[in-house]
């Protein structure tokens, strides 16, 4: 049959040059012009930049990998960190954060005012600023930012195609019309001026502005892409987009027009998408990517041990906690509360899972923010205490109970799984037997929020660097139900939480939320177990690469050396 | 033969239409809210009441059925809940994807386990013989996750021969085209590149196809096996052919027949079953497509991606039931 002979001849073709093309690369691995089959040999890191072909040899290009992909390019309309990873080096918001913590820096607003009752913030916006689209930076572009987050109806709100800009309620109070929403009104005075007026004050007012969630997009980019802004992001930032491949790469370019002299420094940066953790490590040793997020804590050692890399770690911003449902018996009563608390070897998981990579917590706030109390007295591993408190409370025999434990890592909690074990056995010591109860991630998430649980293992991450996002998320009695998972409620720590939350002047809420964790401590809502400090790698190229807690970074001093 | 296909094209009709009401069912069954888990541990309740209403998820069960079968015969395959883009313009590149990976899994599966099969027949109860259906029972029980994780231990890490993970050198991405990477490069007469994304292409083509091959190495030599004992062979084998003549020519053409079909289950299994192989290698097919929706309940993408796997299954069953026509003129419609 003549088809079927040319089928097979063809097939035969292919597959010979397939393994041509294997073979021809393993006997002169170092001279190929393509680079790629040479990027694969660890002997070739001595070698400089082995990765880079002929034509991109002198050029600045840096490979970032991470685990997942990109949700949305629109920073408002998102809460992943590996969106704002991106939209950080495209987009710039009125306030910045330092570059390895939570200190607010200027943005696209050189200075900013605030009136003494804490209402009315004016921002001074830097001149002669421009979009990548040409179009010009001012104060009717942030304008109509805010009001298109606040409000659902906005021309550019995009709410029939879906978009819900959860970050901006969660941290404004709610949306335009909501009973909480603080800001209520937004004045252009002048191209470069620009003024809130709040209802009402918010002691973390100017930390939500260097959020990248807040980054100002281009007004003339929303009428033109309309929805498919979130494809399209047209920034003010040190790189301009060029092209998004789904679940594989982001390519940004150097924007040659940035309002900073200099900056940036790389000619371009590719965001790729590898979700194995140690097929990712393969390729950074292998030099064909330069920074990898999301290293293995068991691997940290030897990558330190690796001449060619660079291990980093960024700072503690999270804490991973077993949760009481507060309302629940017996975990109604302190007793049974504060004996769990002593019972639970909180070293001991820290040492086991996090390879050192973490700090035993004794605060639901991770030390460095502000109102830190470190005069708390840690629960000290201490069972026979656990059992006096028991029976104190009336369970000398025993108790049986059930053990929420998540089902996905976590910064926070890479292995759950091995701290609920850890858990059990630390509460089969002192009599308390515990059924590990395991559910998929979203319904553990749906159930934990109903209050279906007992005791349950969850964390947080900080996001603004403020202490009010750990504290009353976490534990504010108005929060039950929705993200206080522990159904705790205390006026006392109430009233201190909403008064640290108006007041305006930092020290004073300092003071406050230090009051707050003195009595949450006491009462003993959840079992703080570890802070953990998330490691990374880079290659030894990668020059000025700062990790930042938030996990978004900007790359617009970062350049590799040859 | 043409009123043939274009029967079997309508009755693609009423299977799409079941089937359409089977993954939209499935789906719906999976526990969990997909506005929970956009929204994550830190949602507000209010947040996800919102984006429910947003999503249309408070509606009745069917009539969301009804919106999304009005929706699809329009070609509208709905939007993403995650990235909020048209499924329909986000699809193909992963579509090309997995086409690409499998195309050149089933090749490397065909051009091997045919031919060891033919050796095998041919050789019965040699050395070779043996080691071929060791290999193919290696093959079939192989885990793909480990067999994937070895080979890129040995040729990526220790040896350094072949990317560990992508489709192409990421330094340097090709404008694509097509999304046929090793057809875009061709187009720009790129030859170092196509180079390039050809070895990125060994070793999960290898991972992938290692089933198929051993499967079809099995049914080679056991369909060859039968073919050389009838009186055809004897005859074509008196009248003198030499022995390669015999088997490649003649004994062939009836062998493969069985063979064929094997190919093209086996292309479909693959098409829909490169989950693993995909995420192992970093690949962005529709495989890590639908299992990345399926982690976040975006539910228009989990049934659009089950639905183009399901339609593209019973195209290539379609193809094959022709192809038979082709080889085997016997057989009548």
């Amino acid at each position: 049959m003549k088809l079927k002979n040319r089928v097979l001849l063809f097939l035969l073709l292919v597959f010979l040059l397939v393994i041509a093309a294997c073979s021809g690369d393993g006997g002169a691995n170092t001279d190929t012009s393509d680079g790629e089959g040479d990027a694969g040999n660890e002997a070739a890191n001595d070698g400089g930049d082995p990765a880079a072909d002929a034509e991109a040899a002198g050029d600045q290009v840096l490979v970032f990998a991470r685990g997942g992909d990109s949700e949305s390019l629109d920073p408002g309309s998102t809460t992943d960190g590996e969106s704002s990873r991106v939209t950080q080096q495209v987009l710039e918001g009125l306030l910045e954060f330092d570059k390895d913590s939570f200190e607010l820096t200027p943005g696209l607003a050189h200075d900013w005012e605030v009136s003494d009752d804490g209402l009315i913030y004016t921002f001074y916006l830097e001149e002669g600023v421009t979009f990548h689209d040409g179009s010009e930076f001012n104060a009717e572009a942030v304008k109509i930012n805010f009001e298109r987050w606040a409000n659902p109806e906005h021309e550019y709100a995009f709410a029939d195609e879906g978009y819900v800009y959860s970050m901006y309620g969660t941290m404004f109070g709610g949306f335009a019309g909501d009973e909480g929403h603080v800001i209520e009104e937004i004045n252009v005075i002048n191209d470069h001026e620009i003024e809130f007026i709040l209802n009402q004050p918010l002691g973390f007012f100017l930390q939500n502005l260097g959020m990248s969630y807040f980054a100002i997009t281009s007004p003339a980019a929303l009428e033109e892409h309309g929805a498919a802004i979130n494809e399209n992001p047209v920034g003010t930032g040190p790189f301009k987009f060029v092209n998004w491949s789904k679940d594989d790469s982001i390519v940004l370019d150097k924007f040659e027009d940035y309002r900073i002299d200099g900056l940036p420094k790389l000619d371009r940066v590719i965001f790729e998408v590898i979700p194995d953790n140690a097929a990712r490590l393969i390729a950074l040793r292998s030099g064909e990517i330069d920074i990898m997020d999301g290293l293995n804590p068991d691997d940290a050692a030897s990558v330190e041990a690796d001449e060619g890399l660079e291990l980093l770690t960024r700072s503690e911003n999270n804490f991973g906690y077993v949760g009481f449902n507060t309302q629940k018996e017996p975990f109604d009563q302190v007793e049974v509360r504060q004996a769990i608390n002593y019972a639970i070897d909180k070293q001991a998981i820290a040492d086991a899972l996090y390879a050192g990579y973490a700090t035993t917590a004794k605060n639901p706030l991770p030390p460095g923010y502000l109102g830190y109390n470190d005069e708390v007295e840690a629960y000290a591993y201490d069972p026979d205490k656990a059992k006096e408190l028991l029976a104190e409370a009336g369970f000398e025999d025993g108790l049986d109970i059930e053990l929420w434990t998540m089902p996905v890592a976590r910064p926070y909690m890479p292995d759950p799984e091995t701290v609920s074990q850890i858990v059990q056995n630390n509460l089969a010591d002192v009599g308390i037997k515990a059924n590990i109860v395991r559910e998929e991630w979203a319904p553990y998430l749906e159930k934990t929020l109903q209050g279906e649980h007992e005791l349950f293992i969850l964390g947080w991450s900080g996001t603004n660097g403020d202490p009010d996002y750990f504290l009353s998320s976490l534990l504010h009695g108005s929060n039950v139900g929705s993200s206080n998972r522990n159904f705790y409620q205390n006026d006392e720590v109430d009233e201190l939480l909403d008064r640290a939350k108006r007041a305006i002047d930092q020290d004073e809420r300092a003071d406050l939320y230090a009051q707050a964790q003195a009595l949450i401590s006491e009462d003993s809502p959840m079992v703080t177990l570890v802070h953990s400090t998330p490691v990374m790698a880079t290659t030894k190229n990668v020059v000025n690469y700062v990790p930042h807690p938030s996990t978004s970074e900007s790359l617009k001093e970062v350049e590799l050396s040859n | 033969m043409f009123s043939y296909i274009l029967r079997r094209l309508l009755m693609l009709i009423p299977v799409l239409i079941g089937m359409t009401l089977i993954t939209f069912s499935i789906v719906h069954l999976i526990p969990g809210n997909p506005a929970q888990v956009i929204l994550g541990e830190t949602a507000t309740a209010n947040a996800i009441a919102e984006l429910e209403k947003s999503m249309g998820l408070n509606e009745p069960y069917f009539v969301q059925y009804g919106h999304y079968l009005m929706d699809l015969v329009q070609g509208d395959l709905g939007t993403s809940l995650r990235s909020k883009a048209e499924i329909s313009k986000e699809i193909w590149p992963y579509i090309a994807a997995t086409f690409e990976l499998t195309i050149f899994a089933m090749i490397f599966a065909v051009v091997v386990g045919v031919n060891a099969g033919i050796i095998s027949a041919w050789k019965q109860n040699s050395w070779f013989d043996l080691l071929a259906m060791m290999v193919a029972l290696i093959g079939v029980s192989m885990p793909i996750f480990w067999l994937a994780l070895m080979e890129q231990w040995i040729f990526a890490q220790e040896l350094g021969w072949l990317p560990a993970y992508g489709r192409q050198n990421s330094r340097d991405p090709i404008a694509a085209i097509t999304h046929f990477y090793v057809l875009d490069s061709l187009i720009h007469l790129d030859f170092s590149r196509a180079l390039t994304i050809l070895k990125h292409l060994i070793l999960p083509s290898i991972a992938l196809g290692t089933i198929p091959m051993a499967i079809i190495a099995r049914m080679t030599r056991s369909s060859m096996l039968e073919v050389m004992k009838s009186d055809y062979i004897r005859t074509v084998r008196a009248k003198g052919s030499g022995q390669f003549l015999v088997i490649y020519k003649h004994a062939l053409k009836n062998a493969i027949i069985p063979v064929l079909t094997v190919i093209g289950l086996q292309t479909g299994v693959l098409l829909g079953g490169a989950i693993l192989t995909e995420t192992i290698f970093s690949w962005p097919g529709i495989g890590r497509y639908v299992y990345e929706a399926i982690s976040y309940r975006d539910y228009p993408v989990i049934q659009s991606g089950i639905l183009v796997i399901a339609f593209i299954f019973v195209l290539i069953n379609l193809a094959v039931d022709i192809l038979y026509k082709k080889i085997d003129p016997r057989i009548k419609y």
